[in-house]
């Protein structure tokens, strides 16, 4: 009994003109492109069905997002060099570019992360018929924080954000124009006269849903992403030295799936921020 | 590698976590019909409801408990979640695993000559991440509520009212982790397909059953992402609160749904059967592939049209992408949609007809040899067309909205699932037992078996045609509520007592696949005579499979070939 030799490893068939591991990779993205097309196939139904959307540079951190684009495309040209310091066996080039790749992916998800957080402190509290707010007689729903701790009570403390009168979105850049004085009195408003009450997470609307659904995914996918490139910059060195020719070859792959995150991005970002 | 020859990895990594795609073959092969068994044990539960609505059941309570049943009747809750679990496990963990994990696995390396997958360590991944999502979704009976209970489809609202009851969460992460299982081996396929084919096997030598594997991994590779999608979008419902398939002004249970609104329930309606309609092809290819190897095989001919069978099925795969919303006349998407569903509909009949005419003309003036397996591959045939052919009336949208959502639809599916693809998976355990064990199985035990299964089959399914043509309704849970279902109770009672017969006739078949292990005569490496790849190596093939790599001189299906000596020249004699 011998064991089996599998062929086309490390070196391409030559009628495909690939290698196993690299074939295998186009068909996950193939699958890929699948899983993000139904997203944004839904994204498109549901924002053609619907009654009122946000427009997304409206309501989003357009800036974060520019900077987190440039950040991972940066990411991408530096997934490309660790592997052209494969190919030149270039062992210590081959971990500077690494590590840069992998601390550009954190660096990216450190900016999500502040991206995120405002939104699930931010609140809309959409009032019941007839119901008197003072100084807000007419608004559908007012936007602002409360104390998280007044959540299970029956009633809540809300700090507004400045009026807008007419339009019922929310404004993250309202609030740090304000700066820290901006806060409009605190009002008291009875939970009985709250239809509804969420925070600016996914619960708010589908807007804010895709949006967190879509980019989460796509975290999900950098996190991925970065799990294998650490594995190759911590473990891969033993591959590097034995068999260069499949080691390369599998920080291409990597890099492809890497590029592929990158070209998510390019089309999340203007989906959801821009349009 | 010759340091590692007579190594020895141990009972854990050679049979449990195994990287052998022959012995992830069989693990598939074994779990899924574990699998089948217990998707058929909730149903023969559901047939009893059935055939005596609300009788005493207390021999059932006594099993499952008070969860179910109250005073020995069962609850309705109950026979939901029976009926979803049924659908899920009979095509997600029974048949999808058996025809594709199964028989793929361990045959379609050996007949490309390979030895073994592209990726072995993928493929271990791919069982057991299936066999996670398997013990999840099993796992879900016993929280709390119960398992999932909105339907093998779990369409929205619906499956979206009770977020408290985690049952159907759990049913989206079991999914999540069977279409992760499906990707990996549907690129493990494709790969070793393309890649590790023996020299001379070109792609017009593939035997018919690795192009049925090939199309169908294709299927998985692209339909599977768009439930998944789905999957996450109902778990967000459910879980963090979205709205995207609860749609405004929604009441339930009498008060105003709180939740943004604004979603589509149809939306969920789309992504599921962009991936539920390959899907029904995921489960009838590697059938006809089956069947095809078995009737070449057992008529001593060539195929008849093989290449007409191949682009038959490349065109399938194809026309399967695109006849989705045929599952929707009724939803109110809009005449333009359902003529142009109706239109691509009548199309992807056309490649099924080609095949399935195909495979009986390979029968005509062949001197057909009926062992077990032909028996089986024969009854394929006709219970095949049937399946098929009443699925027309379906497909078109007129006579659809009479028939829709009825126990017609039950039967139609059905016999091309069950009497249809079960009976080749049937036929091809008993093709292949030989190779995989060495020993025969039983030939009385097997005749036996294929009787009982054809005819308790027929008496399960064909009287729900009658059923859904008096417009019983599929989901309900005592028709006899209803007067149009007091008049075919009868025929109720007829599939019932079917369905627990063709339990009974599953017995030899249990014993048969036990004891031919043991007591099986044993056979050479190619007790059929036959003349694809998988024959040339010993049986059961070694780790590597093929003593001295094959090569590949002609076609598969050399059979009978004038002026040759013997009645087969298979593919790896010069």
């Amino acid at each position: 009994m011998s064991a089996p030799v599998i062929r086309y490893i490390d070196e391409p068939h030559p009628i495909t003109g690939l290698t196993n591991g690299k074939l295998g990779l186009w068909l996950f993205l193939a699958s890929e492109v699948m899983l993000f097309g139904a997203l944004f196939s839904s994204y498109i139904l549901l924002r053609v069905g619907a009654d009122s959307w946000p427009d997304g540079w409206d309501v989003l951190n357009v800036p974060l997002a520019t900077l987190n684009t440039v950040v991972l495309i940066s990411s991408s040209v530096t997934m490309v060099m660790a592997w052209v310091g494969c190919r030149l066996n270039n062992l210590g080039k081959f971990r500077f570019y690494m590590s840069l790749t992998i601390a550009l992916s954190l660096v990216f998800l450190v900016i999500k992360t502040i991206e995120y957080k405002p939104k699930f402190e931010h609140y809309e509290a959409f009032l019941a018929d007839g119901a008197l707010v003072k100084g807000y007689e007419g608004s559908e729903s007012i936007t602002g924080h409360l104390d998280e701790n007044d959540l299970d009570k029956d009633y809540i403390l809300f700090s507004p954000d400045a009026v807008q009168h007419g339009t019922s979105g929310d404004d993250e850049h309202s609030d740090h124009e304000k700066g820290g004085e901006g806060h409009a009195e605190q009002i008291r408003i009875n939970r009985l006269d709250i239809d509804r009450l969420t925070n600016f997470g996914p619960k708010h609307s589908n807007f804010y849903g895709l949006y967190f659904t879509m980019t989460g995914l796509h975290g999900l996918h950098i996190v991925g992403g970065i799990a294998v490139n650490l594995y190759f910059l911590l473990f891969g060195t033993g591959m590097f030295r034995s068999n260069p020719a499949q080691f390369s070859n599998r920080i291409e792959c990597a890099g492809l799936y890497w590029h592929f995150v990158d070209l998510v991005w390019i089309f999340l970002f203007p989906t959801i921020y821009l349009l | 590698m010759s340091g590692h020859d007579h190594h020895d990895p141990g009972f854990i990594r050679k049979y449990v976590f195994s990287v052998d795609h022959k012995v992830i073959g069989i693990q598939y092969t074994v779990t899924s019909l574990l699998f089948l068994f217990l998707g058929f044990a909730l149903m023969m539960i559901m047939r009893a409801q059935l055939a005596y609505p609300k009788a005493d059941f207390s021999f059932l309570e006594n099993i499952f408990g008070e969860a179910g049943f109250v005073g020995g009747t069962m609850l309705p809750e109950f026979y939901n979640q029976l009926g979803a679990m049924h659908g899920t496990i009979m095509v997600f963990l029974g048949v999808v695993p058996l025809a594709v994990g199964g028989f793929g696995n361990y045959v379609m390396p050996l007949q490309i000559g390979a030895p073994d997958m592209a990726f072995p360590k993928l493929n271990m991944a791919s069982y057991w991440v299936y066999f996670t999502g398997g013990v999840v979704m099993i796992c879900s009976f016993f929280v709390e509520g119960g398992a999932a209970q909105y339907g093998w489809t779990s369409y929205p609202p619906l499956a979206n009212t009770q977020p408290h009851l985690i049952g159907q969460t759990m049913w989206l992460v079991g999914m999540v982790f069977l279409i992760t299982s499906s990707l990996l081996g549907s690129v493990n396929f494709i790969v070793t397909i393309v890649q590790l084919r023996v020299k001379g096997l070109t792609f017009f030598r593939l035997p018919f059953f690795v192009w049925a594997q090939f199309i169908t991994s294709f299927l998985l590779l692209l339909a599977f992402p768009p439930l998944e999608a789905a999957g996450v979008l109902q778990l967000m419902d459910r879980v963090a609160g979205t709205s995207f398939f609860m749609p405004d002004g929604l009441i339930i249970s009498g008060s105003p749904a709180v939740n943004a609104g604004g979603g589509n329930p149809l939306l969920w309606q789309h992504l599921f059967w962009f991936l539920a309609h390959p899907e029904v092809y995921v489960l009838i290819l590697p059938a006809m592939g089956i069947v095809g190897e078995i009737v070449a095989n057992n008529t001593r001919k060539p195929l008849w049209g093989y290449r007409s069978l191949v682009y038959s099925v490349i065109f399938l795969g194809f026309m399967s992408f695109i006849v989705w919303a045929h599952h929707m006349f009724m939803t109110g998407m809009g005449q333009s949609m359902s003529i142009f569903f109706q239109t691509t509909t009548m199309i992807i009949s056309i490649p099924s007809v080609i095949i399935l005419t195909a495979l009986i003309l390979s029968l005509w003036g062949g001197s057909i040899r009926f062992n077990t397996p032909m028996l089986f591959a024969l009854s394929f045939l006709p219970m095949f067309a049937i399946g098929g052919l009443t699925g027309l009336p379906l497909g078109l949208a007129a006579s659809d909205i009479q028939l829709h959502d009825t126990y017609y639809v039950i039967g139609h599916f059905h016999f091309v699932v069950a009497p249809g693809t079960l009976m080749a998976l049937f036929a091809g355990v008993y093709f292949w037992y030989p190779k995989v064990t060495g020993r025969m199985m039983n030939s009385a035990l097997g005749k036996l078996h294929w009787i009982g299964t054809l005819v308790f089959l027929n008496g399960v399914f064909i009287p729900m045609f009658v059923q859904g043509m008096a417009g019983v309704s599929r989901r309900l849970y005592d028709q006899t509520h209803y007067e149009h279902g007091q008049a075919v109770q009868e025929w109720t009672i007829a599939s019932s007592w079917s369905a627990w017969l063709l339990g009974i006739a599953q017995i030899p078949f249990i014993l048969n696949f036990f004891m031919s292990f043991f007591a099986g005569k044993k056979v050479d490496q190619n007790p059929w005579k036959a003349t694809t790849l998988e024959w040339a190596a010993p049986s059961p093939p070694p780790h590597g499979n093929f003593a001295t790599e094959p090569e590949v001189y002609r076609g598969p299906y050399e059979y009978s070939v004038p002026g040759a000596s013997d009645d087969y020249s298979p593919q790896f004699v010069k």
